[in-house]
């Protein structure tokens, strides 16, 4: 089997299954009780939690666990939205966000709020200066993916916050849930960066793990009020076994990263190489820095994705049309169309997307099985 | 780079006259107890200079270990050669590749105690100097005046030792020249910074921590403990007594006017805390008031409750602001424990509102209401005292194996 589609979920890493299994099973007192089970649980998780910021450079405090990367962009968004309405109502982002930012913006838009989604050029990038034009007296926040999920594009993240650095009441917030051990870490965690969402089975955590650095001083309000937990930010009886397991995940995602941006951008390369020979098929993702090394998004133009994922999968090759979240929707992806990517070729779109587990001899059998189907499509194409 | 060698300065103690030795065996001793972590690590302390070898310890760890230890002026690392011209140029070079990124001008300084090597001082600063600058012609220039950098060649029996850098130390006096003292230590913000400025002036401190359960949680005691553990870096170990408390601050509620609660339970506490000294031959009680921070720290509250005793009582941060002990505080890496929010014995059972104003003839008084004796007697009966070294911590005595699981 080869796995193509790291960028839907990613398997959990056996070590990581185990910390979480052990946690579970022997410090499973609640980390607010004051008895001896509970500190030992609260000892663990923060020691996770300093781990992770200790990995990104940051403080402790400024880590605050969550579940999952939806949950943080919500939580965000709408904390921003809450917490600052009474100095503005507006709000900017592009037209490729994931859909739990686009559809939070969507809630906001309904409660009065106003959304400016930014335009992006064909290879799927925001233009700081577009930034810089949508500013407004009652901007509070700016919301700004740092890589693609569908296609990969790395964002300006940096020279945005530059521009920010102008206006320094606006919540600068990135959504890093495709980010994480890609190597743009140092964007990322850039000093004018506020905010920044992560989701832990995204690289080889549990689901329902995720964390949100919230810059030291920044004001968002809770989402979930309750008990008080996460600085009362985010309240519910803590996930340790999930957290602890997660820090783990960070830690080999860290340890690991030089090695596996390289591998992986040496498989996108083969892949890229030789679909580059066929004249039906567009690729949207580059074979350079500006993209991710994981991501590649292609079409063979007149095959739907649906249909070439389905082939591929009698191969035992598991890729996916776009963004898996919405793949079973009718509606064509979101970045292709906001690229202005005619619907006929966007709906044709299908992404792979490469993982830890992933090697150079997963890319050539992926291109050989290539070959043997584009012959059959060959069929219909023409 | 690793060394195999660290040379010690002695700082202030040069002055002390006869007790001179008595200054560099504690130096010694207590560099030891800093160390004790490393166990292939031998130290020497002689009469000009106190010699660690490392045996193979990682140097920038030790080195890190040895800036806390008070009574050093400065030290410097050293590499170890073979008793040759040639391993000593091969070390020199290496030496000034890694330090020196800038031009500068050196010197070298020879010092020969093995008269039998082949080479005299004259020769060997001539000759490694020579070899140096045609090595590094855009780096060194010589002066011998006024260099920016001296690399020291030691040529001694059991080998030769190169030594360029000059590391600054802590200062102060070694611990425990001074003689010992009781710090009473609640795990507030103020007493470890009057613990460590004591320790700089060459006091070992014993911890006298006042413990009362249920009303003060373990995690109160492990708090004071780690806080004992930071603090140890700076002078090897510390003995932590904890003291029962429960009862007599029980007693003295049921039995004392509201007002003067606070000022009769810190009489007992220091009624205490001088009883341990006596016993363990302490000279002095410190502590962590500050003139008028809080009620007990008005000059009149101090009258009222040094009643009890002529023992000196020191405050080493009497006249420092709120701020100026915090700074401290965080530079000794005190601060972040210090505001965890466990109660402590201060803050249990505090009057609404406490004498800012005590009379010692109404503490006197209010004191005879309550079997001093007999309540110290039993407290003191029931200490329990815990050495406890450099850095160990108590609050997440699970952190090794929580390293392993994340």
């Amino acid at each position: 089997m080869i796995y193509f589609d790291n960028s839907a979920t990613t398997k959990i890493w056996p070590s990581v299954l185990s910390t979480y299994e052990k946690v579970a099973n022997e410090v499973w007192g609640n980390p607010s009780s004051l008895h001896h089970l509970g500190q030992v649980a609260w000892n663990l998780l923060q020691q996770s939690r300093k781990q992770i910021a200790d990995l990104y450079g940051v403080e402790p405090g400024e880590i605050i666990f969550t579940s999952g990367g939806t949950e943080g962009d919500n939580w965000v968004i709408k904390g921003t939205a809450f917490a600052k309405q009474q100095f503005g109502k507006h709000i900017i982002t592009s037209s490729v966000e994931h859909a739990a930012v686009r559809n939070a913006m969507k809630q906001l838009e309904e409660l009065g709020f106003d959304v400016t989604y930014l335009p992006v050029d064909d290879e799927g990038r925001v233009n700081p200066q577009d930034v810089q034009d949508a500013i407004r007296p009652d901007t509070i926040l700016v919301s700004i993916m740092a890589i693609n999920n569908e296609i990969g594009t790395v964002q300006p993240i940096k020279e945005i916050g530059e521009i920010l650095k102008k206006y320094p009441n606006i919540h600068y917030m990135v959504d890093a849930v495709q980010a994480i051990g890609k190597g743009v870490d140092s964007m990322v965690f850039s000093d004018r960066v506020d905010f920044a969402t992560f989701s832990g089975h995204k690289f080889h955590a549990p689901r329902g793990t995720g964390f949100v650095y919230k810059k030291r001083g920044r004001q968002i309000a809770p989402l979930i009020a309750g008990g008080g937990q996460e600085q009362g930010l985010r309240s519910g009886t803590e996930n340790t076994p999930g957290d602890a397991a997660m820090a783990r995940a960070v830690r080999l995602v860290q340890d690991g990263q030089a090695e596996s941006v390289q591998r992986e951008r040496a498989i996108k390369h083969k892949i890229i190489e030789h679909l580059k020979q066929f004249d039906h098929v567009r690729i949207f993702s580059k074979d350079d820095d500006s993209f991710a090394a994981h991501i590649l998004c292609f079409a063979i133009v007149g095959v739907r994705g649906e249909t070439v994922v389905h082939a591929f999968e009698e191969h035992d090759i598991y890729i996916s049309t776009t963004s898996a979240c919405s793949s079973k929707d009718e509606d064509t992806t979101s970045t292709l169309s906001a690229m202005k990517v005619p619907k006929k070729v966007a709906e044709c779109a299908v992404r792979v997307s490469l993982g830890d587990q992933n090697t150079l001899a997963d890319a050539d059998e992926f291109n050989r099985v290539f070959d043997e189907l584009y012959e059959g499509f060959k069929k219909i194409i023409d | 780079m690793q060394y195999d060698e660290i040379m010690v300065r002695y700082g202030e103690l040069s002055t002390k006259g006869h007790n001179r030795k008595n200054f560099i065996d504690r130096l010694g001793s207590n560099v030891r107890d800093a160390l004790h972590k490393f166990p292939e690590v031998k130290v020497h302390a002689n009469p000009d200079r106190l010699h660690v070898s490392l045996n193979g310890a990682n140097s920038d760890e030790v080195m890190r270990h040895l800036k806390l230890v008070f009574g050093i002026q400065n030290f410097s690392p050293s590499l170890k050669v073979d008793k040759n011209y040639d391993a000593v140029c091969k070390a020199a070079k290496e030496m000034i590749e890694e330090q020196v990124k800038h031009p500068i001008t050196f010197k070298i300084e020879t010092r020969r105690s093995d008269h039998h090597f082949e080479m005299d001082t004259f020769q060997m600063n001539r000759e490694l100097g020579g070899y140096l600058l045609q090595q590094f012609p855009d780096l060194l220039t010589v002066d011998v005046h006024h260099p920016d950098l001296t690399l020291r060649v030691e040529i001694r029996l059991n080998g030769i030792f190169l030594t360029s850098e000059k590391v600054p130390g802590a200062g102060g006096l070694p611990v425990g020249t001074a003689g010992k003292g009781m710090m009473m230590l609640s795990g507030g913000i103020d007493s470890p910074v009057a613990a460590y400025l004591a320790m700089k002036r060459g006091v070992s401190v014993e911890m006298v921590h006042f413990f009362s359960p249920p009303y003060t949680s373990e995690q109160a005691l492990a708090k004071a403990k780690e806080l004992t553990g930071k603090l140890a870096h700076y002078c090897g170990s510390i003995n932590f007594i904890q003291v029962p408390f429960t009862e007599i601050q029980e007693t003295i509620k049921e039995k004392v006017p509201e007002g003067y609660l606070m000022t009769v339970q810190r009489r007992l506490m220091l009624r205490l805390a001088v009883a341990l000294a006596e016993k363990r031959h302490g000279l002095a009680i410190f502590n962590g008031e500050s003139l008028g921070q809080v009620a007990s720290q008005t000059m009149q509250s101090m009258r009222a409750i040094e009643d009890v005793t002529n023992m000196p009582v020191l405050r080493p941060v009497l006249s420092y602001d709120k701020n100026e002990i915090i700074k401290i505080a965080k530079q000794i890496g005190t601060y972040d424990l210090s505001i965890l929010p466990y109660e402590d014995c201060c803050t249990v059972f505090t009057p609404p509102s406490p004498k800012t104003m005590p009379r010692v003839d109404r503490a006197r008084k209010y004191e005879q209401l309550i079997d001093v004796d007999g309540l110290m007697q039993k407290s003191l009966a029931n200490i329990k005292i815990t050495r406890i070294h450099a850095g160990e911590e108590f609050l997440n005595q699970n952190q090794d194996v929580f390293a392993d699981l994340l």
